[in-house]
Order: structure tokens, then sequence, then C-alpha cells
């Protein structure tokens, strides 16, 4: 998110769910659409299906959305930058830019021009594998359409290249007028129901709800004023850099709430650790997850289907929960244990419903200061939604972006930290599948989603010929982290030299193999690509 | 633009079928077939009506009224065809409503109901139940199809997953899933758009079997706790089990209109699963013991303020969750910055 803010001023998703067959062309890089956003593709490809949108796909795997494009394209793992780069390169070689928005809306434009002239389409042949020819393609494809959509996930973010992929993401939108458009728009696609909510409510270490800084002399009289007491304006912590403090001794206590790092978290041994040194562990959950187990309390909590309040989705949409089945024992809201503590604390906190929480927030929330449960009825309403007349925003940035002007970043190519050599010889990389969901604490409760899916490591045909391994065999993958044997499951969407392996699976914890190195910038650790070897198990 | 259905005026927009302004007007035709989200198909014939001046029956699914059109839905001739039409369905199936999973929301039953039938009259000797029940989450039924096309459509034009479609024609036509596969063999993802759609109990959800009857659930609006789309769904409770018994997609939900995935529709068990935690937990020696509220309250508050006091605040961390709503995420760091005093919180966005 940390790149988009510094291109366009707004961390978020710029277009809507409902527009998305109103593009000409869509390009999806670094995002398995149809594995980790089921529905949301469903419609993709609907609307290549009517031949309202052509498809292009880069990934390095096949995956099935691929079936539905008009080009795709597999490049190395961790080269997203010199592929993008190499379509600005021909976009504008080819006189294919939006001459008029670059002008009007942005600024920078001279500085990316001058980096991406070496990314010619042979050099970005040798340095990501994407045939010359197949790149000249996509950029006439994705360039001379009127409109153009670029959607990506986490296979564009968890790299140590994360935030210049994102930029990346960002100068090709611009470059070619594609921003503040219906059909138009970067389009990151979030993994988790609420965690556009979670970041819009300020759940992060250097902003207050509605991203306003921590630090900024304003922003902290308001919330002083608002809050009625004296507060930090020291920038906080994030999670990972937070974990290697406790591992150091240097942090004492962490409050968990509804997160299993223990599976989740680059470099489990790591991660364990941590916890471990810690002087005091809270988790508040409603399983006794990993991370739970480590704790010294443990608080139950209510699943959504027990409580009323609102999610915000991937598209900016603010949408009302209600209760549906009481609560097991005596687990309480995750609000109503916050009052608890608090008011011990000596403050005087008084909610007695989520709605009179949600009223508090919009009021030192102004993206969300026009919400009200009233407003949201059935379908909900995307943010920004200044005051109550307001209808809400699907498309951010049309007429200006949220900063004034875009913009550009010349973005130099960077490998990924752990580039294959002679002992690790392939690539390694991790991601979801269908059937599960994140650390599988929820998942994984129901049968069924287990038959369908549960722990395999993704081979080449080439790659499980050379060990002489078939499918279902056992495989033992091994980085320089750790090793894990699991079932080998081969396809030809995964090319030669590129081990994927879903992360759900406390039991085969792909997380026990990724590598630790961090995004300098978004913190955000490189689960994407890392060099492995692989022996039959 | 001005019809007359049953000799009632009614105003019709263009673009729209007969069924549509019928419905809109509150006048109830029969359709099998038709579904407004895959279409008119124009199949099964039961939405016909008479038109004044036109010789034979027309199906009211896919004609468009004309300016001043006379239309009646009830006549002798209507009913008739209608009642032929659903004699023959219910002959040639195994539509035994007492023992299906569809009843009360089964929409052969509700047009039988209509036309004042009971059960088929015709006689076949070859109706059995045959079922393929090798999918995780759906079952089968095809003896209680009545190959009105509903699923194939969603399959291949709203999902697009492209599974479903017919084999053979006539009496003998059959959906089959890839080249016919049983269903749990073939490229299904289990999406369950076909058993939301379907009109009868040819396609069901398994994990619903035997749970509860329509009539004895409620709809509950929630959202999908899993990825980022956000898909509304209606959670159908069985109130005097505090259950959750079928989860559907909402229709006309700008996010989903009523398509999930196979973890959104199928992936609840979690809610009612009996691992939940259901009493706060303190350890003592490496073990952990149930707790009071009271008690376990007053050891966080006391051991967080302890820590705050010798180590400052900024040695305290909060990871937030996106997966509580946002009244708990503000709530969260309202509490850490507040009562903590640090900004030290963060979440799993990155990972």
């Amino acid at each position: 998110m940390a790149g988009l803010a510094a291109s366009f001023g707004s961390g978020a998703m710029t277009n809507d769910i409902a527009g998305l067959d109103k593009s000409d062309v869509a390009l999806i890089i670094g995002s398995d659409t149809s594995e980790c956003h089921p529905v949301l593709a469903a419609r993709l490809k609907k609307a290549a299906v009517d031949g309202k949108v052509k498809i292009i796909v880069i990934d390095p795997k096949r995956i099935k959305m691929a079936d539905f494009a008009t080009i795709y394209a597999c490049q190395r793992p961790g080269t997203d930058v010199a592929v993008l780069n190499g379509m600005m390169h021909l976009i504008i070689k080819n006189g294919w830019e939006d001459k008029k928005f670059i002008e009007e809306r942005t600024e920078g434009y001279e500085a990316l021009k001058e980096e991406v002239a070496k990314y010619t389409p042979e050099y970005v042949e040798k340095v990501s594998g994407v045939p010359a020819k197949t790149l000249e393609q996509i950029a006439e494809l994705f360039g001379r359409a009127e409109t153009a959509a670029l959607y990506y996930a986490m296979g564009i973010t968890q790299h140590t290249t994360g935030v210049d992929n994102v930029r990346s993401t960002a100068n090709l939108q611009m470059l070619c007028g594609n921003m503040g458009k219906v059909g138009g728009g970067v389009n990151p696609l979030r993994g988790q129901s609420n965690v556009q909510g979670a970041c819009d409510m300020g759940g992060l270490p250097n902003v207050f709800p509605a991203y306003q800084k921590i630090g900024d002399a304003a922003v902290q009289e308001k919330f002083e004023k608002f809050w009625g007491v004296k507060l930090s304006d020291k920038v906080g912590m994030t999670m990972t850099v937070a974990f290697d403090k406790a591992y150091n001794g240097e942090m004492k206590a962490f409050y968990i709430m509804g997160e299993n790092p223990m599976v989740s978290d680059p470099d489990l041994h790591h991660a364990e650790e941590a916890l471990k040194k810690l002087e005091f562990l809270v988790v508040q959950d409603i399983f006794l997850t990993e991370t739970a187990q480590l704790a010294h309390v443990v608080l139950p909590a209510t699943s959504p289907a027990e409580k009323e309040g609102t999610f915000s989705n991937t598209e900016r949409r603010v949408q009302l929960l209600f209760k549906a089945v009481n609560a097991p024992g005596q687990a309480k809201h995750d609000w109503e244990i916050h009052q608890l503590i608090a008011n011990k604390m000596g403050l005087n906190w008084n909610y007695t419903k989520a709605e009179e929480i949600f009223d508090e927030m919009r009021k030192c929330t102004p993206s969300y200061a026009g919400l009200t449960y009233k407003r949201l009825g059935f379908a909900g309403m995307h943010w920004p939604c200044p005051n109550e007349e307001h209808p809400g925003t699907p498309v951010l940035h049309i007429g200006k972006f949220t900063r004034g002007l875009g913009l550009f970043a010349a973005i130099p190519f960077k490998e990924p930290a752990e580039m294959p050599d002679k002992e690790y010889p392939l690539y390694f990389t991790t991601g979801r599948v269908l059937q599960q969901y994140h650390t599988g604490t929820m998942t994984r409760k129901t049968p069924g989603l287990n038959n369908l899916a549960g722990p395999h490591v993704m081979l080449s045909v080439e790659d499980a010929e050379a060990i002489c391994v078939k499918n279902g065999d056992k495989v033992k993958v091994s980085t320089r982290r750790g090793s894990i044997v699991t079932g080998a499951f081969i396809t030809k969407r995964c090319p030669k030299g590129t081990v994927f392996m879903p992360f759900h699976f406390a039991e085969a914890a792909a997380n026990k193999l990724t590598i630790n190195a961090l995004d300098p910038i978004a913190k955000i650790p490189e689960y994407k690509v890392c060099a492995c070897k692989i022996e039959k198990g | 633009m001005q019809i007359t259905i049953n000799g009632r005026p009614v105003e019709a927009k263009p673009g729209q079928t007969i069924h549509q302004a019928a419905k809109a007007a509150g006048i109830y035709i029969p359709t099998l077939c038709y579904h407004e989200k895959v279409g008119a198909a124009g199949k099964c014939r039961v939405c016909v009506v008479e038109i004044e001046g036109m010789p034979a029956l027309q199906t009211a699914c896919s004609v468009e009224p004309r300016e001043g059109m006379k239309i009646k839905t009830r006549t002798d001739r209507v009913l008739a065809a209608q009642k032929l039409v659903v004699d023959l369905l219910l002959s040639t199936g195994t539509h035994d409503c007492l023992a299906c999973d569809q009843n009360g929301h089964c929409e052969l039953q509700d047009v039988a109901y209509y036309l004042g039938m009971e059960r088929g009259s015709f006689k076949y000797a070859d109706v059995e139940s045959v079922k393929d029940d090798s999918s995780e989450f759906v079952s089968v039924e095809r003896s209680k199809c009545i190959s009105c096309g509903r699923c194939v459509a969603a399959c291949n034009n709203t999902v697009t997953n492209r599974v479903l479609d017919f084999k053979y024609r006539g009496h003998k036509a059959e959906i089959v899933f890839d080249d016919d596969k049983p269903m749990g063999e073939s490229s299904c993802v289990q999406c369950g758009e076909c058993a939301q759609i379907c009109p009868v109990g040819a396609l069901t959800d398994k994990l619903s079997k035997g749970k509860a009857r329509r009539w004895d659930t409620e709809k509950v609006y929630s959202v999908c706790p899993y990825c980022g789309v956000g898909c509304k769904l209606e959670l159908h409770v069985d109130r005097k089990k505090n259950e959750i018994v079928r989860i559907t997609g909402a229709e006309g939900a700008p996010t989903n209109n009523g398509m999930l995935c196979v973890k959104g529709r199928y992936g609840y068990d979690f809610v009612g699963h009996p691992d939940r935690l259901t009493t706060p937990l303190i350890k003592e020696n490496g073990k952990f013991r149930e707790a009071s509220w009271d008690e376990a309250i007053t050891l966080v508050a006391g051991k967080l303020a302890e820590i705050k006091q010798k180590h400052g605040a900024d040695a305290l961390m909060g990871l937030c969750s996106a997966k509580v709503t946002n009244e708990e995420n503000y709530t969260f760091q309202k509490f850490f910055r507040t009562a903590i005093g640090t900004n030290n919180i963060d979440h799993c966005a990155r990972l």
C-alpha cells in the first residue's frame, strides 16, 4: 500500500468491482485470481467470454485465468519490474502513451522515460524469460486499449521489491491514462475479508484512522482532543520489526487479536522463538491456534456470524454484518473485551453496541464520515464518503489524484534477495489454493474442504521427472531455512524450475522454508521468491 | 406501454417480457426454466399464456408485449397446457416431496400446488432414483432433474466454470459434468451456483441435508469472512438449534450477485465447531486452565500496566486483525493509543 500512496496519495484499490466489465483490456499480474478471489474472477471470466474485455495474464504459473486470456506470459519469479518497464519502453517507443494525461495530471515523467529506455524487449527477455515477441504483443494490446485495468495481489507485493513492483504498476497506468476512469485503475485485490477495514481504522503503526499521519501536529491535536488523552507522536513498529525486537528481548508484551502469525509469519522458527521470549503474550481468538498455544492468557472471541458490525472489502465498499447465531460459552465480542481491559486500566468506555462505535469512529474518520448503518443498507457504500448527502466514491482519482499530481518514479530492476544457485537450483514460491484460507484456522474445520485440498507441493513435469517422482509421491523440499516432506502435485501449470507450495498447512508450513527478507519500505516479507532444491522424499 | 392481463390494465416497459411485466404488477405466471439471472430459455413451457389474436399459446418468459396486447393467464386452455407439462414432469421423476431437501423451496412443488395437482398420472416403468454423491458438497439426483437448463446456463454464463452441459435430447436428456464424469471427479470447483439456482431437488447442498426445513430457518445477511471481495451472504439459521444450516449468496448484491466460492458457501463448520474457545484460559506451569472473565481481565490489565511502567509503552505491541470488524479494529487501536500509549499496532496485511 505504501507504493500506491507514494504515487497517488492513497493506497487503496482505485476502482470498483461493478466496473470491471467496462475495460477493454485487463492485465492480471501476480494474482492467481480464480484461486484467491474466485467470485471476482468469475466476473472477469464472463467479461472475457462475452467479448467485453481482453485479458492479459503475466504470472510464473500458468494460472486458470490464462485459459481465458488473449495473451499469457510466464515471467521468472521476481522480475515484474523488468517486465513492466519493458511494456512502458515499448508503449513510449510506439507513441501509445497518453500525452494529455501525462501533461495535465502527473509529474516526474522524464525520469521514468529515461529509466525505461534501457528495457528493450531483448534485455527483458534475458532477465525475465518473457519472449521479446510476446512482450511486444502485450505492450501493443495494452498500450492501444482505450481503457485498461490492472489487477494484482500478493504476487506483486510479497517481494523485497514489493514497493518497486507496485510503483511500476502505477507508472504504467498513469502512462496510459487509465487512472480516474470507469474500467481502469490500479486494483490490488485484498486477500482478507476486512484487511482494508483494518487499515482504514488505523490498525497500522504510522497512521490514525483514515490514514491521518502520526506525528502531524494538527492530527495529534485533533485525536488528543477527540479521545481526551495525551497521545504518543512517535511512529510505531511494524509487526515484522516487532518480532525481531521480541527475539532480541527489547519487546516485552504482545496482544494479538484474531491473527495466527505462527503459521503466516516468514521464518517460523524465528517467530516462535520471538513469541516464547515475551514476558507476556495475550491472544484473543475463536480457536486455540498455534499462536494461542504460546500465550499466557487466551481470551475467547466471537466469530463474524455472531456479531453485528461492518467489513470494508477490497473495492472500499463498507458492508453490514448481522448476528446470526449466539456465541458459544462465554465468548465475547472483540470490542467488549477491549472495553473491559480499557476500563480496568482506568478508562471510561461505555459502548453498548457496534453501531455506537461506528458512529464515534466516523466523527474522526473523514472518509467514513457520511456513512451510517441506515445508509449502508443492503448494498453497502464506497468510501470516501465525506458527508451524509454524499453518494460514496466507486472510482478514485477522477479529475485529480489524492496527492494532486500523480507521481511517476524511475524504478530500476533489482533481483530477489535469494536467487537459485548450484546448491539450491530452483525457485520456491508460495500462495493460496481455492479450497483453503490463510492459516487454515477456519477452513480446515470443514472436512470436505480438507478432502479437496491438503498439503502438497506443485512441481513442473520436467522437475518431477528429473527426480523420478510421480503424482502423489513424497517429495522433500529444502531451502536454507529448513525442509518439508509432502506429496507432489505435478502439473503443466508450473513452469520448469519453479516450485509452488500453499502456505495454509501448519503441518507442512511453507513459511518454514521462506526467507525472512523484507521490502525496505513496506516491511513485507519475500514470500514469493527464494531458492530451493527437491529430492525424492 | 399499456397492456391488459386478465382484464387488468398493466404498464409494461420496453424490453420487458410478459412475465417480467406481470411479475412487476404482482401477477403470478409460473416458470421453471426462467430465472432472472440466466434469462429466458423457453424450454419448460409452464409459463404459457393466451394472447388475443394469436392462435397458439405463447411463452410469457420470452415474448415481449406490444401496445394494447390482451393477455390471459388462467383460461381453461392455458391451465390444461400447464397441467399437462407439470403432469409429465411429475410422472417422469422421483418427486417424493416428503424426503426431499428442497421441500418448501421447490418451484415444481409450487407450480403443482398452484395448479391443484398432487402427483403425476402417467405410469412410467423406468423411474427410479439415480444419485451421484461423489462430490464433497453437492448432491446430484438426476431423477429429480426437469432439464430446465438453469444450472447449465449458470455454470457456463454466470460463474463461467464451463463444467455442466446436457447430453442426449428429449426424454433422455440429462445434465453431465465435463464429458459425463461423476461430479466429484470432474473439473467442478464446487462453487454451488448450480445448487442455488436449481428449481427442484436435483442439485442440493450436501451439508444441509436433513438439517432444517426451509420454513424453520431464518435468513440473516452477513459478509463472507474469507477473501477481500466481500461477497454478501445469506446465513440460514435454525434458531432452535442455534446453528447455521445453509449459506446462499445474496442475489442482487453488487459484489457477488448471488455467486459464492466453495469456501464462502460451504466453509462454515468453524462457526459451531466443538474446538471453539468458550472460556478465558490462563497458563500455569506450562498448562492452560479455565478462568473467569474477571480473573483474566484483571490479570491482562495488570500485566500490561506493569510492563508499561517497567519498560515503557513502546515495549508493548498490538496485532489487530483483518478478520474482525471495523468497529473492533477501531476499539483495538484506540485501546493501544490511549490506554497503553503507543503506536505499536499492526496486522497481517503483508502476510
